[in-house]
């Protein structure tokens, strides 16, 4: 990375205090975000999510997020006000989730939804709102824009739903937007054609993107940069190309278990789990 | 052993399944593959007797049966469901979820059943009086299927059966269901959106769309990579990974 990266991460920490005592999910982290595409790739409970609503500062509490250091684009996010991060969520950092039917408002027209997004950021009439909302519909290919503005979230299906929250997502032009696995309710061909929207984006935009995903060969084919995540640990950050080349026995073990389409007729290796990985130094955890 | 001809399920005016008719031998693991709406589980369930609004002729071990089922017919037929935090009752221990099918079919022995059954799904005895929200979602699925062997049935209907889980528990439920399949001699219909692990635990597979059978392939067609329909060659690509070029060339099929 030649430039200064977008979003700069040191020991980053997430602890919950449970009645049964502090359950660390994240534990002491370290990466950085340029003008790129991120994966976050890890089974459930390894902290990837976490991580991604840490930097927007949306654990809710019990939820305790520290850090060494949580910079964006020369703002210290750890001690950002709330009217700083207000500034900050949707303007400059935005995030997809992973299920439109739980992220809409069921009540109101995805339309207006969009056009409400840009309004909290810029000041504009509602005319001119609407106009921006529906080019945005056209840019996350949308086919008919003016009908489906009028649309309630009910009458969409989960792939226009899912444009229709990066559309609103992407209004305000923010710099990073977090993906917490956007497509992984969709069929493999809308998958496609979504993530084809955020590639665009960022190609022509410039934006930053982390891809958060359980899908480690989605995210290889998809992103610039993959980091494993484990335990809330990284284990080990590679080149999207030399996934197949990983070294840390954690990502080689979950390459092995994915069943292929060659692997019929065999049993699957099964992932063996090493206590030591939540312990020991993980060196390449920052790649440069 | 089960053979489905000119099947078709309608909702109000929707056709959910149009004319699809199928054969899967004795001991053979057939597949259904499709996108969400293609079909594929509302055949799941209309074999399984979960759904009786349909027409054609399913015939198991060359029986025809209607869409109401008698006890002998769920004896030889069971279902694994997609999502183990829903299909078992969060009130119930394993004990008590896997004594409820003995009990119906009046069968003998519950007690070295439900032992035998935990030690084939890999469980052991110490998690027999667990609730449901005390297991993982893989240890819930090795639960379902416990509760699916019990009856011995001959055939077992498997619908996105680790869709929920995590890649290294989905590796050893596939394992679990191949090792069962070889060891009780199981005929198994597999239904899954995902290409790779229907082509893990098939022999043949059908590729479904918008309610209707495609294309039928055996495994090794789909492994060379050859499936004859457009349709199934988009579904095949797309399921290897992200492609931008070819992000711009899917179309959409009726």
């Amino acid at each position: 990375m030649a430039d200064a990266p977008l979003l700069s991460v040191r020991n980053l920490r997430v602890r919950f205090a449970t009645r049964v005592g502090t359950v660390e999910a994240v534990r002491g982290i370290d990466f950085d975000v340029g003008r790129e595409r991120l994966g976050i790739v890890g089974e459930s409970g390894s902290g990837k999510s976490v991580t991604g609503r840490a930097i927007l500062r949306l654990v809710p509490p019990p939820g305790e997020v520290v850090a060494d250091r949580m910079d964006f684009a020369g703002i210290d996010l750890r001690n950002a006000d709330d009217a700083a991060m207000r500034l900050i969520r949707g303007r400059r950092i935005s995030m997809v989730m992973q299920d439109p039917k739980f992220s809409l408002n069921p009540v109101m027209t995805v339309g207006r939804q969009i056009a409400e997004a840009y309004r909290v950021h810029h000041r504009v009439g509602g005319g001119e709102a609407r106009r921006r909302a529906l080019e945005m519909l056209a840019d996350v290919r949308i086919r008919d824009p003016e009908r489906v503005y009028d649309l309630y979230p009910h009458e969409v299906s989960g792939g226009m739903g899912q444009r229709v929250m990066i559309a609103m997502m992407l209004i305000p032009e923010p710099d990073l937007l977090i993906a917490d696995e956007p497509t992984s309710a969709l069929d493999v061909t809308v998958q496609m054609q979504v993530l084809a929207i955020l590639d665009d984006l960022v190609a022509k935009r410039g934006m930053g993107l982390i891809f958060i995903s359980h899908d480690l060969n989605l995210v290889a084919s998809f992103c610039d940069r993959v980091l494993v995540m484990y335990g809330g640990r990284i284990m080990e950050t590679l080149r999207a190309g030399e996934l197949q080349q990983a070294r840390h026995p954690y990502t080689r073990g979950l390459l092995q278990a994915l069943p292929t389409i060659g692997s019929a007729g065999r049993d699957l290796p099964v992932l063996t789990r090493d206590p030591a990985w939540l312990t020991e130094a993980t060196p390449g955890g920052l790649m440069r | 052993m089960i053979k489905v001809d000119n099947l078709n399920v309608a909702f109000g005016d929707v056709r959910a399944v149009k004319s699809a008719s199928f054969t899967v031998k004795d001991r053979e693991t057939y597949g259904l593959v499709g996108e969400s709406g293609s079909g594929k589980s509302t055949v799941l369930r209309a074999l399984s007797g979960l759904n009786r609004q349909w027409t054609g002729t399913i015939a198991i071990d060359g029986r025809p049966i209607g869409p109401v089922r008698d006890k002998a017919f769920y004896r030889q037929v069971q279902m694994v469901f997609q999502d183990p935090f829903g299909s078992l009752h969060p009130r119930h221990t394993v004990d008590q979820i896997l004594s409820e099918p003995i009990a119906i079919h009046r069968m003998d022995d519950a007690e070295a059943r439900i032992r035998r059954a935990l030690d084939d799904v890999g469980l052991g005895p110490r998690f027999r009086f667990r609730y449901p929200h005390q297991l993982s979602g893989g240890q819930r699925q090795r639960v379902a299927i416990a509760r699916a062997i019990i009856l011995e049935p001959s055939v077992l209907l498997l619908d996105e059966p680790t869709s929920a889980l995590d890649v290294s528990i989905q590796a050893e439920v596939l394992n679990l269901l191949a090792r069962l399949r070889a060891e009780r001699h199981l005929t198994m219909i597999l239904v899954s959106h995902n290409l790779a692990v229907v082509a893990h635990l098939c022999d043949r597979l059908a590729v479904m769309n918008a309610g209707a059978i495609v294309e039928e392939m055996t495994v090794d067609d789909l492994r060379r990579g050859e499936p004859a329909q457009a349709y199934s060659k988009q579904l095949l690509r797309a399921s290897l990974g992200y492609d931008r070029k070819m992000a711009d060339s899917l179309i959409t099929f009726e």
